[in-house]
């Protein structure tokens, strides 16, 4: 019965069910109809549906997500997807100035619902240009939804809705969520906009985590819990729309706040987590929130500065014994854990 | 063309070639964790480019940059250092195989497609404010030239009249993407304007490669506007990485093999001997001593301090 899928598998899942439902739904972007399928999440579509339906695209990013856009609005559903969400940047324009408008500024009978994918990389000398999570950037504006998905079973299920929807949606998967194996199920169903999914329930500490962190977070209960800490790991699944009702009801039950998101600090998604909990529910805080986040420099390449740069549940372990103002034991963790991506990528 | 010139631009190949070679060789070790474009096959383009300029010119390139880093006098041993991710590499670490650059050689490359393209025109724009007679080079892949910011680049340079020389490595492939599936059946330097004096030559041809971009380069210098040369080139490895790829199934093994049976070293070598430029003891002897240089460049950079966590934070504004 238990049907264990990869988050690849079943993003190729939800793409190919989408495509058999409606055929208006089309694949774009650069490679997603080459050999390696955009790290396998594409190869299943272009098997089933041809080159009219997985359409492979020249290097123009901002070009291409304009040509997505005209054919949304006449009735098609592209997901055009970036093998690094860093290549966005070069469709900021047609994202930002069309897509998030559309709707508002052209009416109520116009939209054009297409779905970008933008994959994180980190580590293996992914490097500033090619490991970057650019999520902050697109919540920042009205009018597009922005979605981490961190489970195999989340991943399916949001570009399941997304596709369903008439909102532009960007969602942001992790590389190294890829091969990370759960139980799927093999029909439709959807994933909401706009609600939190609660992993674990506890009652000391909320820690409020995004995409790979989540699992971080997870990691980190486990051990603080030998000691007493009792931690509530919430996954926003959104960042927009964003789930404050979960997220605020969470942190009025615990009283203490971390954010851990999987790019920088400022402006970024703790922040703004924080910001909204710190406005909705200051009285219920018994000890200031934390944030973690990355080091306010560009990613670099060398394996010894990644160790240095990129958080992780030692991060939040630290964090849970200062918020609820224990001593952390000596050696609880002797080294940062070796990195076991074997790449490249 | 000069004996001195020929030497140069075979030892510039051989250099290029054989530095690759040792990544090949030590990759599968992953001391090496950055994803590495070789230039394998490619080696006449940025040789016989980057014969013709000065230490002042400026070259820029993209993912693929080894080559023109080399060819640029780049060192090898800082070469390795940055690939093993150490404190003293090119970039300190920092930027690895796709980002290599070195300011005091006038060379910056990034792998974000197109993203040089610009930045080497302001380069030019300044040389021209300046009155120099620098000259910016950029390459780009095929697909390089897909992305918008190379037709503004080049409007711009045409307005301006800018010393720049745009060198298109058109390698047939993006990825795994053959050009057909990305770029109508025409040449490209056909649908560069005319104005930018396109030419497109055998880029695997290294004296050709040098006597056009000489001439590119000089009509650059006495401020008669940008060039672009489109060279055909192939690349023998797979797209990242150390492998051949013919078993993936976008392109066949014949047409690798084809491919190498042109390669620019082995062509030119041919040519050295026969003019007898070099002896093919002297031959044997330098290649053996490249050779030696970039396994011992690789030694010396496992030896190599790491940053340490301060390195980290060290010159962000
Ligand atoms: C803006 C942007 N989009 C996509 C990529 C991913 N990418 C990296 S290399 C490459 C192929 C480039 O092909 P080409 O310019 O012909 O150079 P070649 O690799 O053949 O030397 C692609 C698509 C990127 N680095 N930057």
């Amino acid at each position: 019965m238990s049907r264990q899928i990869t988050y690849a598998q079943a993003i190729s899942e939800a793409t190919v069910l989408a495509m058999k439902k409606d055929p208006n739904v089309l694949v774009m972007g650069l490679g997603v109809d080459d050999v390696k399928g955009i790290f396998g999440t594409t190869l299943e579509a272009r098997k089933k549906f041809g080159l009219n339906r997985v359409i492979g695209t020249p290097a123009s990013e901002n070009a291409m997500t304009g040509v997505a856009i005209g054919a949304a609005l006449n009735g098609k559903r592209p997901i055009f997807v970036h093998a690094r969400n860093d290549f966005m940047f070069l469709a900021l324009d047609q994202i930002i100035n069309n897509a998030a408008k559309w709707k508002y500024v052209y009416g109520n009978d116009s939209v054009v619902p297409i779905v970008v994918r933008g994959i994180i990389g980190k580590g293996w000398g992914q490097g500033p240009t090619h490991s970057q999570s650019i999520q902050s950037v697109m919540t920042h504006f009205p009018g597009i939804y922005v979605a981490m998905p961190s489970t195999p079973y989340i991943a399916k299920g949001i570009l399941m809705k997304s596709l369903e929807s008439k909102v532009p949606v960007i969602i942001f998967e992790h590389r190294r969520l890829y091969d990370f194996k759960q139980y799927v199920p093999e029909k439709r169903y959807t994933v909401d906009f706009g609600k939190a999914k609660i992993f674990k329930r506890g009652k000391d500490v909320t820690v409020v985590a995004t995409s790979i962190l989540v699992h971080q977070a997870l990691k980190a209960a486990k051990i603080v819990s030998d000691f007493g800490i009792s931690v509530e790991v919430v996954d926003p699944v959104t960042i927009s729309p964003l789930d404050e009702k979960t997220i605020i009801a969470s942190v009025k039950k615990t009283g203490r706040l971390i954010c851990a998101d999987t790019s920088w600090l400022r402006c970024g998604v703790a922040s703004e987590i924080s910001a909204v909990v710190a406005e909705k529910a200051f009285s219920f805080l018994k000890a200031p929130i934390k944030r973690i986040a990355l080091p306010e420099c560009p990613c670099p390449v060398s394996r010894q500065l990644e160790e240095f740069f990129y958080k992780d549940y030692q991060d939040i372990v630290c964090a849970c014994f200062e918020i609820v103002g224990k001593k952390r034991p000596n050696n609880l963790f002797k080294e940062k854990e070796e990195d076991l991506f074997l790449g490249p990528y | 063309m000069n004996q001195t010139t020929r030497k140069k631009l075979f030892l510039s190949m051989l250099k290029i070639r054989r530095v690759e070679e040792q990544v090949v060789s030590v990759y599968g070790q992953k001391q090496m964790r950055t994803p590495t474009h070789l230039s394998i096959g490619q080696e006449a383009v940025a040789s016989g480019v980057c014969a013709n300029l000065t230490k002042k010119d400026q070259v820029f390139a993209s993912h693929r940059c080894h080559a023109a880093f080399l060819a640029r006098g780049g060192s090898v041993d800082q070469f390795f250092l940055e690939l093993c991710g150490r404190k003293n590499g090119v970039n300190q670490g920092r930027g690895g195989s796709a980002h290599l650059s070195d300011a005091s050689k006038g060379f910056f490359s990034s792998p974000i497609l197109g993203g040089m393209v610009p930045v080497a025109t302001g380069a030019a724009l300044s040389f021209k404010l300046n009155k120099t007679k620098n000259v910016a080079v950029v390459f780009s892949g095929d697909a390089g030239l897909e992305e918008g910011v190379f037709a503004e680049s080049v409007n711009f340079a045409l307005l301006k009249k800018l010393p720049i020389v745009f060198i298109c490595e058109n390698n047939l492939y993006s990825t795994n993407t053959h050009i057909r599936y990305r770029q109508p059946n025409s040449p490209i330097f056909k649908r560069v304007t005319e104005l930018l004096k396109p030419k497109q030559i055998n880029g695997n041809d290294v004296e050709k490669v040098y006597v056009d971009a000489k001439k590119a380069v000089d009509s650059c210098r006495r401020g008669k506007g940008p060039v672009f040369l489109e060279c055909l080139t192939y690349r023998f490895r797979e797209h990242v990485g150390p492998l051949y790829d013919y078993n993936i199934g976008y392109r066949t093994k014949k047409e690798v093999f084809d491919w190498e049976k042109r390669c620019p070293l082995s062509l030119y070598k041919r040519k050295i001997l026969k003019l007898k430029i070099m002896s093919k003891k002297s031959v044997e002897l330098t290649d053996k001593k490249i050779m030696n240089e970039a396994e011992n460049s690789y030694a010396k950079a496992l030896k190599g301090s790491w940053p340490t966590e301060k390195d980290l934070m060290t010159g962000v504004y």
